[in-house]
């Protein structure tokens, strides 16, 4: 009756399904193995579509030039914001890399409802693709994305003259904490995608997420200053612990509040939850 | 395509061999459905398609070939019964059934930012073909399709009969014994639309491919199909050769219903077991998909 009882051709791929049957840590160590290959393949298309037509890249660049050039030397020269032994534009500077990677993140998913839209997501889950490494290589495209972002949000602040930290194990830091924060907020956007499933109301939905997330957070104020209710919600928002993360590492001389294993563990927890609950989410995508 | 051209391809890629005469049961499904809330798409499916041949899934828009089809290559989870392709189960192996597959959608799937080679690059990866081999497996595919001068332009560039061509290497990329193509010719013009048919003639003829489509263009089906089942309503209301289905409705015609003494065509059967068509259109949403896909074809 089936195609292995009649002796029917038996070929690579039979042999790439036995290598499922083997010992239990094997079988773990392989599908580990899978899961980073698979994602890694899903982020080369977003490197491979980036090289084709970077404009949006430079596009993005625009608003935290604003943000540093006109926002940042207001606020320096008023001084209304307590930020300690920093001045108010080294404290501004790596609130304003967290908020370009949380704009690039939190809208990431509307190219997803696109290829729904055609049929591109259906082929994808169509293949033998583990639906954790589909997320995680969307996750990981954001934080691709969020890394032109940090070039650019150096190269202004460099010019603007903040005091930047250049220690190589700080920078990679950085690069560890963006690709963390772009993860968290790029899997919030392609849970809403999958909930919402339109691009008109995801469009609606990142606006409205965006501004609670940047405004009741740490970014461009400290939390202090807040009323004590603000503060509670800000403490409930992954973007302050990327903020007070980037402060220590990005800035010569800048300290974290909550410790960086605190602020990496928070991130990273969250990544793993959204990882989860949207791996099972999107192949609702294309019911 | 000439002969040796052919014989020649089908050692690189492919070592099956020929067709046997007893073919086995590739596709199985028993009593296969799914609802929707109240809705029932599919009732109780009953399929058995044999290796290697060409099986059409004929019916109006709404009929639930979609959603069958969507079923069987593991995106939908059925509601109820239970189905077997290449010998693996639909619900309990999703993973080793979606090995033995390839599925092209009946929207446009290729993704236009992307080169024609890419495209193929991502699924060759995806589908895990060993790196040595990659390279020569996607130049295959694309001479195959006659697509390698066209191997470098971004898909947005390309003709409809050209994206769908792509669309088919892709799902061909890792030799999947079963290929599923829902409404493979959508959008096409004819010239286009015959080429795909040469091209499924070519890929069962050359590499025992089994391969179920949906159409419904009754021509397509009378053409390339080596049977056919009529949907209707979530359930297959006939299932047999283009031939012998005309020929049941010859002599039906004899006892009574005339056909005006034309012979049967297989336009006559499809409104025969579907009633009328006008008011079997598919809904909305069904309707702008196909009319989307056509655009973005045309």
């Amino acid at each position: 009756m089936t195609l292995q009882e009649s002796g029917a051709p038996q070929r690579d791929w039979d042999k790439r399904n036995e290598s499922v049957t083997r010992s239990g840590s094997v079988r773990g160590m392989r599908a580990i193995a899978n899961l980073i290959t698979k994602t890694l393949v899903i982020t080369e298309v977003e490197v491979r579509k980036l090289l084709h037509d970077p404009t949006d890249l430079l596009l993005r660049a625009v608003q935290p030039a604003l943000w540093l050039l006109i926002f940042g030397q207001v606020f320096t020269r008023i001084r209304a914001i307590p930020t300690g032994s920093l001045s108010y534009i080294d404290f501004l500077a790596p609130g304003i890399l967290a908020q370009s990677v949380l704009f690039v993140a939190i809208f990431s998913a509307i190219s997803i409802v696109w290829e729904r839209d055609l049929g591109i997501v259906h082929k994808f889950l169509a293949s033998p693709t583990p639906r954790a490494a589909l997320v995680l290589g969307k996750a990981l495209s954001a934080g691709v994305r969020s890394l032109v972002q940090v070039v650019i949000v150096y190269l202004i602040s460099f010019l603007l003259g903040v005091q930047l930290n250049f220690n190589p194990l700080a920078l990679l830091g950085v690069v560890l904490i963006v690709l963390l924060g772009a993860a968290c907020f790029s899997l919030l956007s392609l849970m809403v995608a999958c909930l919402v499933r339109t691009r008109e109301r995801l469009m609606g939905m990142g606006q409205l997420m965006t501004m609670p997330l940047f405004f009741a957070s740490n970014a461009i104020y400290p939390i202090a200053m807040m009323p004590n209710w603000l503060q509670a919600v800000s403490h409930l928002n992954p973007l302050t612990y990327q903020v007070d993360a980037l402060r220590s590492l990005m800035i010569a001389g800048g300290s974290s509040i909550y410790g960086l294993g605190l602020d990496f563990m928070v991130l990273g927890i969250t990544a793993t939850l959204m990882t989860l609950v949207c791996a099972r989410l999107y192949p609702r995508l294309v019911l | 395509m000439g002969v040796t051209e052919q014989t020649n391809r089908q050692q690189n890629w492919e070592d099956q061999p020929p067709l046997q005469s007893d073919r086995p049961i590739i596709i199985q499904t028993q009593m296969l459905g799914r609802s929707f809330d109240q809705v029932i798409a599919v009732d109780a499916l009953n399929l058995s398609v044999e290796a290697g041949e060409i099986f059409g899934l004929l019916g109006p828009n709404g009929a639930g070939k979609s959603t069958a089809i969507k079923m069987l290559t593991t995106l939908l989870p059925p509601t109820s019964g239970r189905a077997t392709i290449a010998g693996f189960d639909l619900i309990r192996q999703s993973t080793q059934v979606r090995r033995m597959v390839g599925y092209v959608p009946q929207a446009l799937s290729a993704d236009g930012t992307l080169t024609g080679y890419e495209n193929l690059l991502i699924f060759a990866k995806l589908y895990d073909i060993p790196r040595r081999s990659l390279k020569l497996r996607i130049t295959e595919a694309l001479e195959f399709m006659g697509l390698q001068d066209a191997s470098h332009r971004l898909v947005r560039t390309y003709s409809g009969g050209m994206i769908r061509r792509l669309e088919i290497a892709q799902s061909i990329l890792h030799q999947p014994p079963v290929v599923f193509l829902d409404e493979p010719t959508v959008g096409l013009d004819p010239i286009a639309r015959s080429a795909v048919w040469d091209l499924m003639l070519e890929l069962k003829k050359a590499y025992s491919m089994t391969i179920l489509l949906t159409t419904h263009f009754m021509e397509e089906a009378d053409s390339l199909c080596d049977r056919v089942a009529i949907m209707d309503h979530g359930r297959v209301v006939v299932t047999g050769t283009p031939a012998a289905l005309k020929d049941s409705l010859n002599s039906e015609s004899l006892n009574g219903k005339s056909l005006n003494g034309a012979a049967a065509t297989l336009d006559d059967v499809f409104i025969h077991y579907t009633g009328n068509l006008l008011e079997a259109g598919g809904n909305f949403s069904d309707t702008s998909r196909v009319r989307r896909t056509t655009k973005r074809l045309g």
